[in-house]
């Protein structure tokens, strides 16, 4: 069940033996597998298996529910991300796209001007350099670049969700974690996000965790099963849907006989 | 088919009666406010000048207008601002935004509420042995408006945390998200929108504290004084004992100017009130989610 990562690819997270728990309840158990640098990693599985938890432990969101606890280790360029010191730090490298896009009640500029600003940037030419980037690289800046000062969070479903991803790639991350983006996006702007991603790829990694089996299959290089808080398969995309799995209800679930 | 049986009938007759019953006392509640409006507008409304606003009273208060106690309650109202607003806020976004959930915060929101429950004479006896006699104020504005202060402190915090608990938790937890500390995302997301209820929960404050009289009669409220206050340490007159003094203390006092004083008072209530509902309105049509 454990796989073991090919001498040659460099990771950019391994996670060891990881357990998390809200108080007494496991969310998930005993997980291990590596994320390779600039690489699509997909993680598939139904509700209440534990992808959510995963990412919120990744960037030590944890610390914000006093629920929730972890054992294991999750290493995030080589360093145990439960011995960072500065976690606004990790946080700044690792990009998060939520569920239900979340457009700040803040103009559309200064959404993605946000984080560059958090981080310290105040001048005004650079942000315009690093707004416009963002924007045109999420897809969105052609249709927001004659209203960059109206609210960020009177656009369109789909437009906000592509505005999120425009906030988190201003953080210039080096992770990008997305958590089911497209559930509240139609089919056309998911298959707009689908190709930014495939262009993002390029330049940094990207865990794309998805309620939508044919989406892992269309973007993700390796795929992940989560069922009921354990990992039970990882493996290259393609073997995960036509190869032999380690599990049978990992086969199951693809071809879409539960879940 | 679609005969109405006995027992339709007395249901119909009893939902009639209940109805009608229910608006009248509804319609009983605007029955107090309309009466005491327009018997102090019929009354003291011709007692209202320029002179009665801005001039000293004058022939032991029976004449004259009202202007020290005016500036007085002003003054009250201002330092107590200045002393529960600062206070007031930060303890609410301590309480909303950083405070676990355990036994001791949900202590002091108990102590908060009681805070609220204390009848205010008893406010006015705590700021006399607090302010007045142990931190050496004397009877001043400063004891009195500090006493204010700590009255409608719960004013204050309840309405600021229940602004900030109205920001959508997705928004800070997006900005958490970006490796933005506390502090980071209250000052850049939760609070430029939460501070129109903030403001609105500070007005119903004033409106609140200028009527007060009994927290204000031992600490720092005169009952007349030649010489308008010069300092924050002097004594001060104030409308809401101003107006018990001539209503019930002076002897051939001319029947409508205690009306005319009332009015005063009810007039700061009543526009305080407006603006905090107009705030409020304001904010409804700006909302950002």
């Amino acid at each position: 069940m454990v796989a073991v990562a090919e001498p040659t690819a460099v990771n950019k997270l391994e996670v060891d033996r990881l357990t998390i728990r809200y108080g007494d309840h496991v969310a998930l158990e005993d997980v291990s597998f590596e994320v390779r640098e600039n690489e699509v990693f997909g993680i598939i599985g139904p509700a209440n298996s534990g992808k959510t938890s995963f990412l919120k432990t990744i960037n030590r969101m944890d610390m914000f529910d006093s629920n929730m606890s972890f054992e294991g280790a999750i290493r995030f360029n080589g360093v145990d991300v439960s011995r960072v010191r500065n976690v606004y730090g990790l946080r700044r490298r690792i990009g998060v796209v939520f569920p239900l896009p979340v457009g700040l009640p803040l103009s559309i500029y200064d959404n993605v001007a946000l984080a560059p600003r958090l981080a310290g940037q105040k001048n005004r030419a650079e942000l315009d350099i690093i707004v416009e980037r963002c924007l045109r690289r999420a897809a969105l800046w052609d249709e927001v670049k004659d209203r960059l000062h109206s609210l960020g969070s009177m656009l369109s479903g789909g437009q906000q969700q592509r505005l999120t991803i425009a906030r988190a790639l201003s953080q210039e991350p080096e992770l990008l974690m997305l958590d089911e983006f497209s559930i509240a996006v139609d089919p056309v702007t998911t298959m707009r996000i689908e190709d930014v991603l495939r262009e993002l790829k390029k330049e940094i990694t990207i865990i794309l965790v998805t309620n939508l089996v044919q989406q892992a299959r269309r973007l993700a290089d390796r795929t992940a099963f989560f069922l009921e808080g354990r990992c039970l398969d990882v493996a290259p995309t393609e073997e995960l849907f036509t190869g032999t799995v380690s599990d049978p209800r990992t086969r199951d679930y693809v071809e879409g006989r539960f879940g | 088919m679609f005969e109405a049986s006995s027992l339709n009938r007395k249901n119909l007759r009893n939902e009639r009666l209940v109805k009608a019953s229910l608006g009248l006392m509804t319609g009983l509640l605007i029955l107090p406010v309309v009466l005491i409006l327009s018997t102090l507008l019929y009354k003291g409304g011709p007692v209202i000048s320029f002179e009665f606003l801005f001039a000293s009273p004058t022939n032991g208060m029976t004449a004259g207008g009202i202007f020290p106690a005016l500036l007085g309650t002003i003054l009250l109202v201002l330092v107590a601002l200045i002393a529960s607003v600062p206070l007031g806020v930060a303890a609410a976004i301590y309480l909303s935004e950083y405070a676990p959930d355990n036994w001791f915060t949900r202590a002091i929101n108990l102590a908060i509420i009681n805070l609220a429950g204390v009848p205010s004479i008893v406010h006015a006896l705590f700021g006399v042995g607090a302010f007045v006699i142990f931190f050496k104020f004397g009877t001043s504005i400063l004891a009195a408006s500090l006493t204010l202060a700590i009255m409608t402190l719960p004013v204050v915090i309840v309405a600021t945390r229940e602004s900030l608990q109205a920001v959508p938790q997705a928004f800070r937890e997006a900005c958490w998200n970006m490796g933005a500390t506390r502090w980071q995302t209250i000052r850049r997301v939760v609070l430029p929108n939460a501070i129109t209820g903030i403001l609105t929960g500070v007005i119903l404050e004033v409106s609140r504290t200028s009527g007060e009289t009994a927290p204000i009669m031992f600490t720092g409220a005169a009952f007349f004084l030649p010489l308008l206050p010069q300092g924050v340490l002097d004594q001060t007159m104030a409308l809401s004992l101003h107006l018990f003094v001539v209503s019930t203390q002076v002897p051939d006092m001319p029947e409508e100017l205690p009306y005319g004083v009332a009015l005063v008072l009810i007039s700061i209530v009543l526009i305080m009130n407006s603006l905090s509902i107009a705030l409020r309105m304001y904010l409804r049509g700006r909302k950002k989610w």
